[in-house]
């Protein structure tokens, strides 16, 4: 359902994804998971559109995210890391703006709207202005923006990122609910996340992809978490390995 | 078509919640007024004094249209020069820094129609803002005998220079996330445009010609004098375009960089 290909994004001299590849499966949730700065909030904006990849591809539903952006675009629901609310709109007005741009026709409007306060129980708070809202309720309006269009594919930066356990688990749930019919992809740095409700894990740091997993596949007995460091510690290995070749040749040459 | 008519309104509402587009219409009205004041004063006493003096040749040559609405409308030229920038400053600014930005490009909308949506409430702003200052012919038409037509043609080339204006506006806002910056920059450009003539103001050949041909004034004032040549329609019609198409690609560039 959605396939990235060798994906690298640079600014610059600056490489913010490194090759990055990973297939998420139809219904399934993948869990993007990785330190701050590793490069989730980047690769979920090349995966949306919202920025072009410098090398690699990605498929949404076998539709080019570069070359068919728009039809693309049609599929994809998106809650960035900030939920995009317009803090002068009412709820109610706000849902059904972004029902008509997502192309939802004017008679199939109150129906979705009504479903999407449902499902993320905003029913209370249609009436209430977006500004005025707490940060828990900002997050499940920019939820139920992203599935109002009722998109096979959901791409969701940090969704419970601020939130207060009760409502962590609210949302969780939600977005647990939802699998099955949608494809969901979700970044975060809350492991718990990740064991709870993803079915494949792909773990990330410094742009590179240091592991891709069925969750049921991990070594029995160890928790995510020490899978989580050790893939970390491995990659950081790696990479001061390759910084000691580095520096041995630059002595042989100076010798 | 109809994601630009949607943008549009939600634009257009979103203008009237803030206090933004209250202070723009009450101050450019309210100027108009005192101009509006200050000109028929001017006129009434000129029409006394040439009375007093029996002076039948020159009061034939006062005119209501050049000496009001002439100058009102030249005044208010100026007005919106630096009332627009306050206008269509966050447009695109206020976009990129609440994050919806990236919810409008990551939605299956056009580019062509976010530009369009964001144009079209900004011109009907400026329709509204006109159409208020319609009130001062009116005044003149109940106690006067102006020439309607000619009014009318100054009021249509006063609602183009603005909409002219807002793309301009449109295309400064595109290209920053700070307000102040996209409203300075407007602001720049259009009063460049107002005295880009000046160095050559007769003669210099073609480079004059060419800065007179691009200069706002002269074409504005040969419209409000109540010639509507097509020259004149076509340099705006070619600004506003100019304006639009730039600002499209600024806001699809984010896709390309």
């Amino acid at each position: 359902m959605i396939e990235v290909k060798n994906l690298t994004k640079r600014y610059g001299d600056f490489v913010a994804v490194r090759d990055v590849s990973f297939k998420a499966e139809q219904g399934s949730i993948l869990g993007f998971l990785g330190p701050n700065g590793a490069g989730k909030t980047t690769t979920m904006r090349i995966i949306t559109g919202f920025m072009p990849a410098s090398e690699g591809t990605v498929l949404v539903d076998g539709l080019d995210i570069f070359s068919q952006s728009l039809e693309a675009r049609r599929r994809i629901g998106y809650l960035p890391e900030t939920p995009p609310l317009y803090s002068d709109m009412r709820v109610e007005a706000y849902l059904r703006f972004v029902a008509r741009l997502r192309g939802l026709h004017r008679s199939a409007l109150d129906e979705a709207v009504e479903r999407a306060l449902k499902i993320c129980g905003l029913a209370d708070m249609a009436h209430r202005i977006c500004g005025q809202l707490s940060k828990g309720y900002r997050q499940r309006v920019g939820l139920a923006q992203a599935i109002i269009h009722n998109p096979p594919v959901l791409v969701l930066d940090e969704p419970t990122i601020g939130l207060d356990p009760r409502q962590i688990h609210e949302i969780r749930g939600l977005i647990h609910g939802l699998a099955g019919q949608h494809t969901i992809v979700l970044s975060t740095h809350i492991l718990p996340e990740v064991s709870q409700i993803c079915d494949r894990v792909v773990i990330i740091n410094a742009g590179r992809v240091v592991l891709e997993e069925k969750l049921g596949s991990l070594p029995a007995g160890k928790s995510l978490e020490d899978v989580f460091l050790d893939a970390i510690a491995k990659e950081e290995g790696h990479e001061i390995a390759d910084s000691e070749e580095t520096l041995e040749e630059v002595g042989a040459g100076h010798a | 078509m109809r994601n630009a008519l949607t943008i549009a309104g939600k634009e257009l509402s979103s203008y009237f919640v803030q206090p933004v587009a209250y202070v723009v219409l009450t101050v450019f009205v309210l100027l108009a007024g005192w101009f509006f004041f200050a000109l028929i004063k001017q006129f009434s006493e000129m029409v006394q004094v040439y009375s007093a003096m029996s002076n039948a040749q020159a009061l034939e040559h006062l005119n209501l249209n050049t000496r009001v609405i002439d100058p009102l409308l030249h005044n208010m030229s100026v007005v919106m020069v630096i009332l627009v920038p306050a206008i269509t400053m966050r447009a695109f600014a206020e976009e990129k820094r609440t994050g919806t930005y990236e919810f409008l490009l990551t939605a299956p909308v056009r580019t062509g129609e976010i530009v369009a949506g964001k144009f079209i409430a900004a011109a009907v702003f400026i329709l509204i803002m006109v159409a208020l200052i319609w009130i001062f012919p009116i005044i003149l038409m109940v106690f006067g005998d102006p020439e309607v037509g000619v009014m009318a043609a100054g009021y249509v080339a006063l609602a183009l220079l603005g909409i002219c204006f807002v793309a301009i506006g449109l295309f400064t806002s595109s290209l920053t996330q700070n307000q102040i910056i996209a409203a300075i920059s407007c602001l720049g450009v259009l009063l460049l445009l107002y005295v880009i003539s000046w160095p050559l103001q007769t003669g210099g050949g073609t480079l004059g010609d060419l800065l007179r041909y691009l200069s706002l004034p002269v074409h504005f004032g040969q419209m409000v004098d109540g010639v509507i040549d097509t020259s004149d329609i076509v340099y705006f019609c070619t600004m506003i375009f100019v304006a639009l198409f730039l600002t499209q690609r600024s806001v699809e560039s984010v896709r390309w960089r």
